[in-house]
Formats: structure tokens, C-alpha cells, sequence
């Protein structure tokens, strides 16, 4: 198959404060004009892209993650048009659509009929192909009701579906999407997954910028990973977006030195000396993925010999205590020997904790005795994941942790032979 | 746990062109106008300008009511000050008639060239999100501009029908001196509508020039009242020729070629200029805006 994009060598500078203050005063041109002086302070350059070749293939569900400011959403404004490379090529050998914010031109005055044709015309589409799909459109965003009404009269979710509905009819071979996902309320966004699904399916080539992990994951087939503006990785979302919260996680929280830690009560002895986590790879980090396991490692050092136990208390951001890990409880191993100084290390595994934040209490002592404790010793984020394998993520406010289940559906007619049909 | 959901099965019932639609490289310079762009995304230009006038009108109390006050007013205050008062001359023509002549297609071109200067700083919300000719930006701001014209026409058969005053064949040449005034507005308003967006000042003083251009221009009073001998210096406005052409088509005297040529010359001329100056701006107005 031939690729329907072909991005050569591509890269955009921008002049720092560029997109701020760039613009001048007319006095300043004249005044520099007439005094024939370019006195222009030294210039500051940034890349915001450099060098990133790529080619996609119809069909292809691409995922373009990074950090804020890695230049994915350049990569997008360049694809579709809206700003031009400083070097390098892009052949497209299809109609490009962007959707790089929902409703962009929709204007709260005008009526819900009357900002799908103006949006419609907006993103490119024939004023025929907008009448042909008006009705579609409108299904789609459930506002039969309201289609003649000004959309400042619409809540924020029928805005909001109105908005992608006009952009998930468009019918170019190319379709750029960034960040729309952010918005709306989860069955919107289940809906917005669905229809891109479809747009997939039907051989055309979809670009996906989302910071939400689980749909980058859920719905592309391919990930591209951009680091300060250079392509750092082009390859299977899993793999990427794994490499991505490791690189994303900044190794310096990944690790914490205990010896004067605020988190310390009065009268310890200061026997834990550093802390840090791993991801269940390996590497020094300190996010992981909802699903993903972590181990926390503690060195200690003291004077005098003793038998270590040790605690670990996870809480969740509010403090409250989510699990915890003892020796003294789970007996999961014995020292025979009293020792001074070591390292513990415990393996968090397939942790079923939910998106967020968590600290670690950590206290280590003897068999009946704390003698150092440190609260708050570390934190870690969570990131989501698509864990059910549904494109959906579940929440914080769906509880506090995330469990597998199977859900069996008896209906009320065959339901004699249940137990409590034997009551009656 | 998590495998990707999407499996590119090769589902290709798209027949991908030999050649690519759009090559996308930086451009140095000069570019080309590319009309074909242009004239590819005119429903555009259409619904902008539709967009235009609805919120104009959905917003505003009065309505297209306004298309009418905004020439009506100052022919009101001039024919009471200047008519009435300073018994200033109008070639034998009532001074309400004479003024409102011109007042007409003044307003629709000092709307035209105002609106279209701010109008794509004013769509930068449109500008860094989508692509398609940003020509279309200002051309659509000339566009609702006409649309007023052409209300406050109306007016101007109501005036001329209470004085008597009968169209004859010359009344035709109110179409092409139309379509001179409008590509003249164009031609200022690319020009200016690019300025503007590094030049951010040239919103405040464009109103203030604007005014002081009326009275350059031979709006309030007739040509025939400047001494012959500088008459041409009168014609090196190319707003001249326009003005002076609408009262020759209204009121059935000879028209004055020579500034009306120099207007069309001027119009075609800046037009060309104005465009490519808006399409080596062009490129960056999304990362100026």
C-alpha cells in the first residue's frame, strides 16, 4: 500500500515570545526605518519541531503523544495548513479535515441549524454534503429539539455535541484531532471514540493528539512519541505510550533522600536514609499506569543491630490510607540475623489503584517497635489506562480502586431455578 | 490488558491519486495568488459574510435599520449645515439628493475598508484553527458591507422619486462604478487587514484617516467647487472618480473619464499589489495572531 502522507524532514521554528508579543507598534518600524538601524534585540530561536519524517497509511489511527509543548500540536497546525514548515516537505495525497477544537467558528448567537452550515462550510465541507448529512448530524447530537435555538441557549454537553457532530461527518481522507476528547461527559466521549472507530474503519487515515493515555491507547493502531520536538519513537501505542509515562515521570521525584524529610515525627532516629521507586521494567520512575506495578526501595543505615520490619501505608491524595504493606502482618520474610544497615525493597504489583496521586507513609523498626517513621516519604501519580479493554476509563469518583469483574444477566423469566425463586 | 483495539486490516477503498493533492513546503517571498484555492472555498466567502450580517443584525436593537442611519444621519447633518446654512453649491441638484449620492457610496466604502482591516485579527480564533484562503477573511467583511449598501440604497430610489428625479441610461453606469468600489475596498482592506496584524495601532488611526479622507474627497461638496487648475490634483484621490462617476449616473450629467479612469487604474493596480502583500503576510498569521 502507498502512504497517504508523506512527511519528510519536517521542522518549525519559532521566535521566542514569538507568539505573544511579536507584533510591533507602527512607531517602532518607523522609527527604526528612519533611523536606519536594526536594532532588533538578538534573536532567540526555538525549534518546535525538528527533523520528523513519517509516512501514514490509509487506515492508519495514529496517536501523537508527548508532553505540553513537545510539539504535537504544531505537527497538527502544519498537516492541516494552518501554519507553515521552516523546513522540510509533506505530500498529502488525501483531503485533510481538522477538528482541533470543537465548534471552531460556532458563534453563541446563531441557531443550532444555523452554526452546522457555518461550521460545516468552516471546516470544508460542500454546502450540498452539509444538507445531504443535516440530519445525521442532528441525531448524532441528540438536539432535534433545540436545532432552532441559539446555541447560547444550549448546555455545555448539547454545545459540545453538536460541535463534533458537524466534524465527525466531514469526509476528507485525512482527519486531525486534538485534545477534543478532554471535553464532554463519558458517554460524549464514548460516542466521540465510536465514530472515530468507524471514520477508521472506513480506510481513512486519522491523526489523534490526546493526553489521555487509555484512548490513545483504546483507539489507535499506531503511536508516534514526540520529545522536544523531535520524533522520539514510531511504533505500537503500548509500547510507546509505556516508554512515554517512563520519560514523562521526572527521575528526580522517582527518588527522595530521607535524612532530614519534614515528614519525619519528632524523636526518630533518622535510620532511613533514602527512597526510591522503579517501574515494574525497571527504570527509575515515579508514575506509572493504572494497572502497572511499582517497588519501592528504602535504604537505611544505624549504629545499632536490628531485625528490620517494615511498613508502607499508600493513601490516596486526601490522605486517606488505600492499603497498606507490613512484615509484621503479611510475615512475608524473616531476617535471622540483627544487621545495622541494608536496603528493602517491596514489589508493588498489577496495582488496581485508580488515576491520581498517592503518598507512602513509611516506618521501619523492630518486631514490636517503629523506631524511624517518615509520612508523606514519597509520592507517585497514577496515569490512566484503558484497564477493561473498553475505552473507558473509570475514575476517582467511581470509587477508590478498580477491580475486574464479571457481570452475568439473568432474565426474570428463566430465573426459576435461582435460589430466590425458591422463597416464594 | 491492553491490545490495540484498531488492527489496520488493509481496509483501502480509497484510491489514493498518483500525484499528491497538496504539497505542503516552506514558501520563500513572492507567492502565487492561487485563485483556484480561493474560488474552491467560495461557499465559504458566502456563509462568512452570511455569518456576518445574522449577527449583526441578531445582536444589534435596530437591525438593518442601522444600514440605513449610518448614511442617513451624516446626509441630514450636512444638508443642515452645509445645504441649508453655508449655502454650499450642488451643481443645481437638491442638497439632500447630492450628498446622500455620495454619502452612499462613501459609508459603504469606509465600512468596507474599516471592518475588513480589523477582520482577521479579529478571526483568529478561525485562523489558528482551520486552513482555507484567509483572503476570504476580509473579502467577506467587503461582502456584508455591500449587503448595507444595498439596504441603504432604498433610501436613495425614495429620494429620488420625492425630487423628481427620473433614472435615465446613464443610471446603468451605477453597476460597474459599483463593482470599482467594492474591488477598491477589497484592494484596501487586503492591504490593511495584513497590516494590521503586526501593525495592531493601525486599528486606532484608520477610523481617524478615514474621516479626514471624506473630506479629501468631493463628498460634502461638488468637484466643480475646486478652481479647474487643481482639479487634477482632486482626481489623484482614486475615491474622486467614484464619487463623482455615482452622481453622473444618478443625476444623468457627463461623466468625468479621466478620473475615472485614473480610478480604475488605481483600483486594479492596488488590487494586485494588495493581494500579494496579503499572501506574503499571510503565512504567519497564525503564529502572529
Amino acid at each position: 500500500m502507498r502512504p497517504i502522507i508523506h512527511v519528510e524532514n519536517l521542522s518549525k521554528q519559532y521566535q521566542i515570545g514569538a507568539r505573544e508579543a511579536y507584533y510591533e507598534t507602527l512607531r517602532e518600524s518607523l522609527m527604526k526605518a528612519l533611523s536606519g538601524k536594526k536594532n532588533r534585540a538578538p534573536e532567540e530561536f526555538i525549534w518546535a519541531l525538528r527533523g520528523v519524517s513519517f509516512d501514514a497509511m490509509p487506515g492508519d489511527v495514529i496517536g501523537i503523544i508527548g508532553r505540553n509543548g513537545a510539539g504535537k500540536s504544531t505537527l497538527l497546525k502544519i498537516l492541516s495548513r494552518i501554519t507553515e514548515p521552516t523546513t522540510g516537505r509533506i505530500d498529502l495525497y488525501g483531503r485533510v479535515g481538522s477538528l482541533l477544537e470543537v465548534g471552531t467558528g460556532f458563534h453563541p448567537e446563531l441557531t443550532g441549524r444555523e452554526n452546522i452550515l457555518l461550521n460545516g462550510a468552516i471546516l470544508g465541507m460542500r454546502r450540498a454534503e452539509i444538507l445531504r448529512k443535516f440530519d445525521e448530524i442532528v441525531a448524532f447530537a441528540e438536539v432535534e429539539k433545540f436545532i432552532d435555538t441559539p446555541v447560547k441557549r444550549y448546555s455545555s454537553g448539547m454545545y459540545l455535541r453538536l460541535a463534533f457532530a458537524v466534524a465527525a461527518f466531514l469526509e476528507s481522507e485525512i482527519l486531525l484531532v486534538d485534545e477534543v476528547l478532554a471535553v464532554g461527559d463519558a458517554s460524549f466521549q464514548k460516542k466521540c471514540l465510536g465514530k472515530m472507530r468507524d471514520v477508521s474503519h472506513s480506510g481513512r487515515t486519522v491523526f489523534f493528539v490526546s493526553h489521555n493515555m487509555a484512548a490513545v491507547e483504546g483507539l489507535c493502531n499506531r503511536c508516534l512519541f514526540i520529545k522536544e520536538g523531535q520524533l522520539a519513537g514510531d511504533g505500537s501505542p503500548h509500547e510507546l505510550i509505556t516508554k512515554y509515562v517512563a520519560a514523562e515521570a521526572v527521575p528526580e521525584n522517582a527518588a527522595r533522600d530521607l535524612t532530614l524529610h519534614p515528614g519525619r515525627p519528632g524523636g526518630m532516629t533518622g535510620l532511613m536514609r533514602r527512597v526510591s521507586m522503579r517501574s515494574q521494567s525497571g527504570i527509575a520512575a515515579s508514575a506509572i499506569r493504572m494497572g502497572e506495578g511499582i517497588s519501592i526501595q528504602v535504604d537505611f543505615s544505624g549504629t545499632r543491630r536490628f531485625r528490620p520490619n517494615i511498613n508502607f501505608t499508600i493513601k490516596n491524595y486526601f490522605g486517606v490510607p488505600v492499603f497498606s504493606i507490613s512484615t509484621r502482618v503479611q510475615k512475608r520474610f524473616q531476617t535471622e540475623e540483627a544487621i545495622t544497615a541494608g536496603t528493602l525493597i517491596c514489589h508493588l504489583r498489577d496495582l488496581p489503584l485508580l488515576q491520581g496521586n498517592y503518598l507512602v507513609d513509611i516506618y521501619l523498626g523492630e518486631e514490636y517497635a517503629n523506631l524511624d517513621i517518615v509520612y508523606d516519604a514519597i509520592s507517585f501519580e497514577v496515569l490512566p489506562a484503558d484497564v477493561f479493554d473498553s475505552g473507558q476509563v473509570p475514575t476517582t469518583h467511581d470509587g477508590t480502586i478498580f477491580w475486574p469483574a464479571e457481570i452475568e444477566l439473568i432474565p426474570a423469566g428463566e430465573a426459576v431455578s435461582s435460589p430466590s425463586a425458591s422463597r416464594a | 490488558m491492553s491490545a490495540p483495539a484498531i488492527v489496520s486490516d488493509g481496509v483501502s477503498g480509497l484510491a489514493l491519486p498518483e500525484k499528491p493533492l497538496i504539497t505542503i513546503t516552506p514558501s520563500r517571498g513572492w507567492v502565487a495568488l492561487d485563485l483556484s484555492d480561493i474560488w474552491a472555498h467560495r461557499e465559504l466567502l458566502y456563509f462568512l459574510t452570511w455569518r456576518d450580517i445574522k449577527i449583526r443584525y441578531k445582536q444589534t436593537a435596530l437591525g438593518a435599520i442601522w444600514a440605513l442611519i449610518q448614511p442617513l444621519f451624516p446626509m441630514l447633518i450636512f444638508t443642515l449645515f452645509f445645504g441649508r446654512l453655508a449655502k454650499m453649491p450642488s451643481d443645481g441638484i437638491p442638497y439632500s439628493v447630492f450628498a446622500y449620492a455620495a454619502l452612499l457610496p462613501w459609508t459603504y466604502f469606509a465600512s468596507a475598508v474599516g471592518n475588513s482591516s480589523t477582520s482577521v485579527i479579529g478571526s483568529s480564533n478561525l485562523i489558528t484553527r482551520v486552513y482555507f484562503p484567509r483572503m476570504i477573511i476580509p473579502a467577506a467583511a467587503v461582502m456584508a458591507a455591500l449587503v448595507d449598501f444595498a439596504i441603504a440604497f432604498v433610501l436613495l430610489g425614495a429620494l429620488m422619486a420625492w425630487h423628481r428625479i427620473p433614472p435615465t441610461v446613464s443610471t446603468l453606469m451605477l453597476l460597474p462604478l459599483i463593482a470599482l468600489v467594492t474591488l477598491l475596498s477589497l484592494g484596501f482592506g487586503l492591504l490593511l487587514a495584513g497590516l494590521t496584524v503586526k501593525y495592531r495601532d493601525l486599528r486606532y488611526a484608520l477610523p481617524f484617516l478615514i474621516q479626514l479622507w471624506m473630506f479629501a474627497t468631493p463628498v460634502i461638496y461638488p468637484a466643480s467647487l475646486v478652481p479647474a487648475k487643481w482639479r487634477w490634483v482632486l482626481s489623484l484621490n482614486p475615491m474622486t472618480g467614484v464619487i463623482e462617476g455615482f452622481r453622473s449616473a444618478l443625476f444623468a450629467r457627463p461623466f468625468a473619464w479621466n478620473s475615472l479612469a485614473f480610478s480604475a487604474v488605481f483600483t486594479l493596480a492596488m488590487l494586485v499589489f494588495a493581494a500579494y502583500i496579503f499572501r506574503r503576510q499571510e503565512r504567519f498569521f497564525a503564529d502572529l495572531i
